[in-house]
C-alpha cells in the first residue's frame, strides 16, 4: 500500500501511471523486431507476422496469434502473398491486408474464414499502405494505393467499396493518414508535407489546423483520439499540436524537442480526463505530452507497440505488457499523499480499526463531523475499480464497507455491483486468459460482448459460470454459450455422429431457449447432414426446422415438420417448394399422404389455379366435388351450350358419386335453361338465369298460363307454392276473373283461402265501385 | 377513449396498449411524411386499436383504400400499405407499385403485413418483380383485439368457414399465437380445458409453442385461472336461434360490425339543435359506437328486449328527477356542485333519448306487419299450440312466428315433420337465410333430417331461389349444420334434458338463469361453461360424449413462486374462448353468470368474430360469380 503512487508521475494537475498487466509469456528470440504486429483494443489478442530469419526465397514468414498475456494460440507458416497490415475485428477476427488488395480472414486460432479484395485496380498499383478502423458500422479497412488513390470499405460485413477522390500533388504514399469518423461519414484526414486535406466522398478539401507553430515544413505523424474526437500533429519541428479533430479548435501546443519522426503516436485519454495526452514512441524513448509544457519520459529498453484504449494506451513489448493510463480523480483523491478526502480518511479509519485501534474513531468523527461519509465510501468503492491488484480493490471495498455500517440509507446496488463486476474482471484478467479489460472498458463493452469475446476463445466453462454469477438470463446467457459449444462441437471431425448428437442433447438438455437449428446448420455446412437431421429432431420450434430441411433436400421431413408447427404459412412455402422439385405425380401422391397439406393446397388452386384443382380432385375420385367444380364453373361461362355442357359433366360426376338429389336438381336446371332459351327465343321474353319461381311468376303475370302449367307440371312443383304463386300473381295485377276460375276450379290445399280472398276483394271491389 | 377497457376483472388496456406501442414504433420505422393504403377490411379491427389521431401524430398526412392502378398523387415521403397476406392483394399492390409515376420524386414504400407475413405472399411479389421496391416488410401481430372491457375478438370473418368447410387452420394458429401473447402479457394460464377438434388443435400448438419459447418466459403473476377452448360446431344451435336480448337484436335487426352499428336516420333527427330545425332529416346512417363506455348501455344491453322498457323509464325518471335537484339547490355552493355534474347529467340524458330511439326502431321493425300474407299465415298459426311462448312484447306477427317456430324447434317438437311456416315463407319467398337458418335449425334439433325431408326443403328452395344456392347447400351440409339423419336416434332431447337447455319459466325481468337470453332457451356452449364451473365435467360425460369432437384437459406448469394463493371469497376467473364465432346473447349469459352472487367464477370472453344466425350462414354461402 505504501507504494502504490511510486509509479506515479505528474503531469501538469494530472498524475499518469503505468502499471505492468503482464509478463508475457511468449518467448520470441529477438522480441519484436523484424514484426509486423497487430493488437486488439479491450485486452484483445494479438498477432504477429515475423519475417523469416534468413531472407531467402524458400523461407516463409511465420504467422502467430497470441493473447494478451502472450499465451499461444495459432502459429503457422503464411503462404498466401505478401501482407502489408494486420488487423483484428470487432469480433475477433484477424484481417490480413495483402499488397495486391486481398484481404484475409482469420479466426483467433487461425483457421481461415473467408477472403475479399479491396478492387480490382489495387492488383496492379499494389497497396502502400492499409489500416484498420471501428466505427459504428462496425469494422472497417481503408488503404492508399501505388497510385496515390485511397479506397474505403466501411464495414468488411456488408462490402461496398468507395474509391475517393485525387489528392492533388500527391505522389506515391503521404507522408501520414488517419481514419475518421464524423458526422455519420467515414473520412480520410492526411498531410503531404505541410499540406493537410479532408477526403470524402465527393471532394478533396484542404483545411489548416489552427495555431500549428510556423516552423514545420512537414507533418510526419498523426493520431486520432478513440472515440473520434481529437487530433494530434507531429511536425519535423519536434512540435506536438494537439487539437479537436474537425480542426476548428486548438488544445495545445508542445515542443517535445525531438526532431526524428516517432515510431508511433496513440492518444492517452480516459472519460472525465483532466489533463488528455499524447504518447509518443520513438526507438528508446516514450513520452508522454498533455496541454501543460511539461512532459513525462519513459525510457524503453526494448521493441515496443502501443495500442490505443478508451481510458489509456497499452504497451506491449517482448518480455512485458504494461498499460499506461491518467490516474483516475478518485484514486487520487485518497492515495494523494497527504490527502484528505473523505474516501482517503474512510481508508485510514479503517486501516486504524484493523490495528484495533482508537484513532479509527476519530478519523470516523472527523468524515461525519463534515457528514461526508456517503461520499467517502462512493469514493472507495469507485476506486476499487480503477485498481488493477486484486489487494488494492479488496482493501478499497473493505474500507467502502466498513463505512457502509454507519449509514443507515446507503443503497447498497453500488457496492454489491462493483463486487460482482471486479470478481469478473480479475477472473479474465487471470493469465491464463489474458484479457486485461479495466472497469471503464468492462462497462462500455457489456456482459454480454466480454461473453462473446470468451466464447471466440472457446472457453466456455468461464463464460457459463460468469453467465451464472451474473444471473444473466439463461437465454441471453448460458444458453448462448452452450449453443457455441456445441456449434465448435460438431465440427470435431474425429467424432461419430451418433456420439455428437448424444454429447449435444446431454449437455443443453436442460438448458432454455436453445436453437437446435443453428446448430443443425453449422453441422450441415461442415458436410454433415446426417448430424445436422439429428440435431434437428431436438429443435422444439418448428418453424425454424424447416427452411434447414429444405437446404438439406429433406422436404418430405420438412413438409411434416411444418404441419407440426400449425404455421400455415410455413406449409405452404414446403408445398410451392415441393411442387417446383417434383414431377406432378409424386407431388400430389406425397400431398395425399399429408391432408393438412392437401387442403391447404386445395384452397390455394382454388384462388389461383382452378384447373390444377380439377386435376387434385381427379386423382381422388372425389366426384361429388368434381360436380361442384363443374358447377361453379358452369356460372363463369358466358355461352349457355357451353354451360349446359358443363352442366351435363357436373351431372355426370354427381351420378358417379351416387348423389341422386344433385344429378336430379342439375339436370332440372338444365331443362329450365332450356326451357327459359325456347321461350325467349319464341316469345321475347327475358327469362334466362331467374329461378323456376321466378321465371313462373314472370310467365304468369305474362299471360302465358299454359306455360305455366307445363312448368309446374314437368317439375312437379308443390300444389300449395304454385297456388301461392298464382294467387300472389294474378292479385299483383287485379286479374280478379282468372282468380275466380281458379278459386272455383279445383281443390287446391289453400283452396279456402283463395276463395275467402277472392270473396273478401269482390266486396272490397264492389264497395270501391258503388 | 379507452376506460373501459380497463374497468373489468382484467384490464384489457395492457393488451391495447403493447399494440399500440407497435403500431408507433412501426410507423417510426418509416422517416417522414407518409400515406396509408388499407386493405378495406382491416379499417374496422384497426379502429379499435388507434384513431386516426394517434396516426397523425406519426406524419400520417393521407389515407387511401387498396385498389388497382395507379395510387392517388400525395405529396409524402412514404406510401404503406397495410394489408392482410392475400395472394390477390398482392397482385393490387404490385399493380400499385409497377404504375407509379417514375418522373415524380420517388416515393418509399413499405408492407405492414397484418396480423402475421407471409413466404408465399413475399414470393408473390417477388414474382411481380417489385418486392425490391419495398424499403420496409414487417408484420403488425394483432390477433386478439380488445373489444370491451370483458371482450376480445380476432374480428376474423372467415374464420369459421375455413375451419369446419375448408380445413384451413390459419386462423386457428393465429387463435393460438395471440394466445401466448395474452400470456406474455397476463402470465401462463394454469388449467386450460376444450371440448372439439379445433380446441384441441389449439390447445396442442399452445403447448408446443410454450415449449418453443421456454426460457423467454416472463415472470408474470397470473391473471386468469383457467382457459376454456369451445368449438362452434358443438353448438351450432345457438347461433341459429334470434337473440333476445337488447344489444343481440341490434344485431339480428341493424348488425353491429367492429362495434359500431349503423342506424337509420330517422329517429334520431329531433335531437338536433334549435338552430338546425330547418334542414333537412339526415339520409345517412347514423353510425353508433356501442360498447361499456356508454354507462347506460352497459347497464341495458344484456337484459331480454321485454325488460327494455321498464329499464328505459326507470332511467327516464332518475335523469329527470337529477335535474330536478337544480330547484332544491338553495347555496351557491349547492348550486356549485350542480353545475359540475350537469355534464355529466346531460350525457347520460343524451345517451338516453338515443336508446329510447333505438328501442322504438327495433319494435318497429319486429312487429312490421306483413299485410296479406301475415294475415293468411295466422289463420294457420292458431291451430298450433302455443304454450311456451313468451311474452313478448313485440306484437308483430311474422317476428312473432318466425319465434314461435325456432322455439318449437328447441322444445323438440314436430322436428321429424315438414314445417308449414318454412314452405310458406319459402312459398313467398322470404330472405333465403332466413330460410337456411330454420331449416338447418330443425336439421340440428333432430339430429339430421329425414332423407326425405332434407329434400324436399332442398329442392323447394332451389327451384325458388335458384339453383345456383346448390353449392351453399352443401356447404352447409360439409359443415354439418343440414344433415340427413343417419341413426334413428335424435340424441338433442337427451342433450337438452340433461344439460336443462329449455327453462319452461324463464323470467325476463328478474332473470335467475341464463336461459333468459333467448327467453326459455338456454345456449348449450354456456351450459357447458356453467357445468365446468361447478360440478365439473365429470357429471355429463354421457353428454358430452355426444357432442363432436374430444373433451380435455391440460395443466401448464407454472414458475416457482407464481403459484395465486386465493383470498377467502375470491372469485376464480376464466377465459373462454368460442373458436368460430359467439353471439351476444352469449356473452350477455357469461356476464350473467359472472354476476351472479354465489357463482364463484368471473369471465372474459375471446372469440375469432362476434357472429349472428344472419352473418354466420352468410359467411357460408357460396355465391358463383355471374357471367
Amino acid at each position: 500500500m505504501a507504494f502504490i503512487t511510486a509509479n506515479w508521475n505528474p503531469l501538469g494537475e494530472a498524475f499518469y501511471r503505468k502499471i505492468e498487466l503482464y509478463e508475457m509469456g511468449w518467448s520470441l528470440r529477438d522480441g519484436l523486431k523484424e514484426c509486423l504486429v497487430a493488437a486488439a483494443p479491450y485486452g484483445g489478442p494479438i498477432a504477429l507476422l515475423r519475417q523469416p530469419q534468413r531472407p531467402s526465397s524458400s523461407a516463409r514468414p511465420q504467422l502467430e496469434i497470441y493473447s494478451s498475456s502472450g499465451a499461444n494460440m495459432a502459429s503457422f507458416p503464411w503462404k498466401s502473398g505478401p501482407v502489408r497490415q494486420l488487423g483484428w475485428t470487432v469480433c475477433d477476427d484477424l484481417l490480413c491486408i495483402q499488397e495486391d488488395g486481398t484481404v484475409l480472414i482469420y479466426d483467433l486460432f487461425g483457421a481461415f474464414k473467408r477472403h475479399f479484395s479491396m478492387g480490382n485496380e489495387v492488383v496492379q498499383n499494389q497497396v502502400l499502405e492499409a489500416k484498420v478502423f471501428h466505427s459504428p458500422y462496425g469494422t472497417g479497412v481503408a488503404i492508399v494505393t501505388g497510385a496515390s488513390r485511397f479506397t474505403l470499405a466501411t464495414n468488411i460485413d456488408d462490402l461496398k467499396l468507395r474509391r475517393l477522390p485525387e489528392v492533388p500533388g500527391l505522389q506515391g504514399a503521404p507522408s501520414c493518414w488517419v481514419v475518421l469518423t464524423q458526422d455519420r461519414q467515414t473520412k480520410v484526414l492526411l498531410a503531404n508535407g505541410v499540406d493537410l486535406y479532408i477526403l470524402d466522398n465527393t471532394s478533396c478539401t484542404p483545411v489548416t489546423p489552427p495555431g500549428l507553430s510556423p516552423q514545420a515544413c512537414s507533418i510526419v505523424n498523426m493520431a486520432v483520439s478513440f472515440s473520434y474526437k481529437y487530433l494530434a500533429l507531429f511536425t519535423d519541428s519536434g512540435h506536438l499540436w494537439m487539437g479537436s479533430a474537425n480542426l476548428k479548435d486548438k488544445l495545445s501546443e508542445v515542443d517535445t524537442k525531438v526532431r526524428t519522426p516517432p515510431k508511433q503516436m496513440v492518444w492517452c485519454r480516459r472519460p472525465k480526463s483532466q489533463q488528455p495526452s499524447v504518447v509518443i514512441m520513438w526507438d528508446r524513448l516514450l513520452l508522454v505530452a498533455g496541454e501543460c509544457t511539461d512532459t513525462i519520459q519513459y525510457t524503453l529498453d526494448e521493441e515496443s507497440v502501443c495500442v490505443a484504449e478508451l481510458d489509456g494506451v497499452r504497451i506491449i513489448g517482448g518480455s512485458r505488457h504494461e498499460l499506461l493510463q491518467e490516474v483516475p480523480s478518485a484514486c487520487q483523491d485518497i492515495f494523494k499523499i497527504a490527502s484528505m478526502a473523505p474516501g482517503a480518511l474512510l481508508l485510514e479509519a479503517h486501516k486504524e480499526y484493523e490495528k484495533s485501534s482508537q484513532k479509527a474513531d476519530e478519523y470516523l468523527r472527523e468524515i461525519k463531523e463534515q457528514s461526508v461519509l456517503g461520499e467517502a465510501v462512493r469514493q472507495c468503492v469507485e476506486a476499487a475499480g480503477y485498481e488493477h491488484e486484486p489487494e488494492t480493490q479488496k482493501t478499497l471495498l473493505r474500507a467502502a464497507s466498513f463505512g457502509k455500517c454507519f449509514l443507515s440509507n446507503y443503497p447498497p446496488e453500488p457496492f454489491v455491483s462493483m463486487c460482482r463486476d471486479l470478481k469478473v474482471l480479475n477472473s479474465v484478467r487471470e493469465y491464463t486468459v489474458g484479457i486485461p479489460l479495466t472497469h471503464t472498458q468492462y462497462k462500455q463493452m457489456t456482459v454480454q460482448v466480454l461473453i462473446d469475446r470468451l466464447v471466440y476463445r472457446k472457453l466456455y466453462p468461464l463464460a457459463i459460470e460468469i453467465c451464472r454469477y451474473l444471473k444473466t438470463p439463461e437465454y441471453q446467457g448460458v444458453s448462448r454459450v452452450l449453443k457455441h459449444w456445441a456449434c465448435c462441437k460438431v465440427q470435431q471431425k474425429e467424432e461419430p455422429d451418433e456420439s455428437i448428437a448424444h454429447a449435444v442433447s446431454v449437455k443443453l438438455g436442460e438448458a432454455a431457449g436453445i436453437s437446435y437449428s443453428e446448430i443443425a446448420a453449422r453441422a450441415y455446412e461442415c458436410g454433415r447432414t446426417e448430424l445436422a437431421i439429428k440435431l434437428l429432431e431436438f429443435e422444439p420450434r418448428s418453424g425454424e426446422q424447416v427452411p434447414l430441411l429444405l437446404k438439406m433436400k429433406r422436404s418430405q421431413l420438412a413438409l411434416s415438420k411444418a404441419i407440426e408447427s400449425g404455421d400455415t404459412d410455413l406449409v405452404y412455402t414446403v408445398v410451392t417448394y415441393l411442387k417446383n422439385e417434383m414431377n406432378r405425380g409424386d407431388f400430389f401422391m406425397t400431398l395425399r399422404n399429408q391432408p393438412v397439406a392437401l387442403s391447404l393446397y386445395r384452397q390455394f388452386c382454388k384462388h389461383q389455379e382452378q384447373d390444377t384443382l380439377k386435376d387434385l380432385f381427379n386423382q381422388d375420385d372425389d366426384h361429388q366435388e368434381l360436380g361442384n367444380f363443374y358447377v361453379k364453373a358452369s356460372y363463369k361461362e358466358k355461352k349457355l351450350e357451353a354451360r349446359l355442357s358443363l352442366l351435363q359433366s357436373a351431372v355426370d360426376e354427381y351420378n358417379k358419386a351416387k348423389n341422386e338429389f344433385a344429378a336430379k336438381a342439375t339436370e332440372e336446371e338444365k331443362k329450365l335453361l332450356r326451357f327459359q332459351r325456347r321461350l325467349d327465343e319464341e316469345k321475347g321474353e327475358a327469362l334466362l338465369g331467374l329461378s323456376l319461381q321466378e321465371t313462373l311468376h314472370a310467365l304468369l303475370t305474362s299471360n302465358f298460363h299454359k306455360q305455366a302449367e307445363q312448368l309446374y307440371r314437368d317439375f312437379r312443383v308443390p300444389d300449395k307454392r304454385y297456388w301461392w304463386l298464382k294467387l300472389t300473381a294474378l292479385a299483383e295485377k287485379d286479374d280478379w276473373e282468372e282468380m275466380e276460375k281458379f278459386a272455383k276450379s279445383k281443390k287446391s290445399p289453400i283452396g279456402y283461402l283463395v276463395c275467402c280472398l277472392y270473396n273478401l276483394y269482390t266486396m272490397l271491389f264492389i264497395q270501391l265501385a258503388t | 377513449m379507452s376506460a373501459h377497457l380497463s374497468n373489468g376483472r382484467v384490464n384489457l388496456n395492457i393488451l391495447r396498449e403493447a399494440a399500440r406501442k407497435e403500431l408507433r414504433e412501426f410507423l417510426d420505422k418509416c422517416a417522414g411524411s407518409k400515406a396509408i393504403v388499407w386493405d378495406e377490411y382491416l379499417t374496422g379491427p384497426f379502429g379499435l386499436i388507434a384513431q386516426y389521431s394517434l396516426l397523425k401524430e406519426h406524419e400520417v398526412e393521407k389515407m387511401f383504400t387498396l385498389k388497382g392502378g395507379r395510387l392517388p398523387a400525395a405529396d409524402v415521403k412514404n406510401i404503406i400499405f397495410f394489408v392482410r397476406p392475400r395472394l390477390e392483394l398482392m397482385d393490387i399492390i404490385a399493380e400499385n407499385v409497377i404504375s407509379e409515376d417514375k418522373m415524380h420524386s420517388p416515393r418509399d414504400f413499405h408492407i405492414l403485413f397484418v396480423p402475421r407475413r407471409s413466404m408465399l405472399c413475399e414470393q408473390r411479389l417477388k414474382e411481380q418483380g417489385v418486392l425490391g421496391s419495398f424499403i420496409n416488410i414487417d408484420e403488425y401481430i394483432l390477433d386478439l383485439i380488445p373489444y370491451d372491457g370483458d371482450l376480445l375478438s380476432m374480428e376474423s370473418e372467415g374464420a369459421f368457414r375455413e375451419c369446419y368447410l375448408e380445413s384451413d387452420q390459419t386462423s386457428l394458429y393465429h387463435t393460438a399465437k395471440g394466445l401466448m401473447t395474452l400470456q406474455a402479457l397476463y402470465g401462463t394460464i394454469p388449467q386450460i380445458f376444450g371440448k372439439g377438434e379445433c380446441a384441441r388443435h389449439v390447445a396442442n400448438m399452445m403447448l408446443r409453442m410454450k415449449r418453443e419459447f421456454a426460457g423467454s418466459q416472463t415472470q408474470i403473476l397470473p391473471v386468469f385461472d383457467s382457459l376454456l377452448l369451445l368449438d362452434r360446431n358443438i353448438d351450432l344451435l345457438t347461433p341459429l336461434a334470434t337473440q333476445l336480448t337488447y344489444e343481440g337484436l341490434i344485431d339480428e335487426v341493424y348488425g353491429i360490425t367492429n362495434g359500431y352499428a349503423k342506424l337509420p336516420p330517422e329517429k334520431f333527427a329531433a335531437q338536433k339543435k334549435q338552430g338546425e330545425v330547418g334542414k333537412d332529416l339526415p339520409t345517412e346512417p347514423k353510425k353508433m359506437q356501442l360498447n361499456s363506455a356508454e354507462e347506460l348501455y352497459a347497464e341495458i344491453r344484456d337484459k331480454n328486449f321485454n325488460a327494455i322498457g321498464a329499464a328505459l323509464s326507470k332511467k327516464a325518471k332518475i335523469i329527470s328527477a337529477a335535474f330536478e335537484e337544480r330547484h332544491n339547490a338553495k347555496t351557491v355552493g349547492e348550486i356549485k356542485q350542480f353545475v359540475s355534474q350537469l355534464p355529466h347529467m346531460q350525457a347520460a340524458r343524451s345517451s338516453l333519448a338515443n336508446h329510447t330511439s333505438i328501442a322504438e326502431l327495433i319494435k318497429d321493425i319486429t312487429s312490421e306487419k306483413n299485410s296479406l300474407y301475415s294475415f293468411s299465415f295466422h289463420v294457420q298459426l292458431t291451430t298450433l299450440h302455443s304454450s311456451s311462448l313468451p311474452s313478448v312484447l313485440i306484437s308483430s306477427e311474422a317476428f312473432f312466428d318466425n319465434l314461435t317456430v325456432e322455439q318449437e324447434f328447441m322444445t323438440g317438437v314436430d322436428t321429424d315433420k315438414v314445417n308449414t311456416y318454412i314452405e310458406d315463407s319459402i312459398a313467398q319467398k322470404d330472405p333465403l337465410i332466413k330460410i337456411l337458418r330454420l331449416v338447418c335449425m330443425q336439421s340440428v334439433c333432430n339430429n339430421g333430417l329425414k332423407q326425405k325431408i332434407l329434400d324436399y326443403y332442398k329442392r323447394e328452395i332451389l327451384q325458388t331461389y335458384g339453383y345456383e344456392h346448390m353449392l351453399t347447400l352443401n356447404n352447409l351440409e360439409k359443415t354439418g349444420l343440414l344433415k340427413p339423419q343417419t341413426s334413428t336416434r335424435n340424441n338433442y332431447p337427451t342433450i337438452r334434458k340433461t344439460l336443462k337447455l329449455w327453462m319452461e319459466d324463464a323470467n325476463e325481468q328478474n332473470p335467475n338463469d341464463i336461459s333468459y337470453v333467448y327467453s326459455g332457451y338456454a345456449p348449450l356452449s354456456i351450459r357447458l361453461t356453467q357445468v365446468l364451473a361447478r360440478p365439473g365435467w365429470r357429471s355429463i360425460e354421457e353428454v358430452l360424449k355426444m357432442l363432436p369432437g374430444p373433451h380435455f384437459e391440460e395443466r401448464q406448469q407454472l414458475p416457482a413462486g407464481l403459484h395465486k394463493k386465493r383470498q377467502q371469497g375470491e372469485n376464480r376467473t376464466t377465459l373462454v374462448f368460442f373458436l368460430g364465432g359467439v353471439t351476444y346473447a352469449e356473452v350477455a349469459a357469461l356476464r350473467f353468470l359472472s354476476q351472479m352472487e354465489d357463482g364463484g367464477t368471473e369471465y372474459i370472453i375471446a372469440t375469432t368474430k362476434l357472429i349472428n344466425g344472419t352473418s354466420w350462414i352468410k359467411s357460408l354461402m357460396d355465391r358463383p360469380e355471374a357471367p
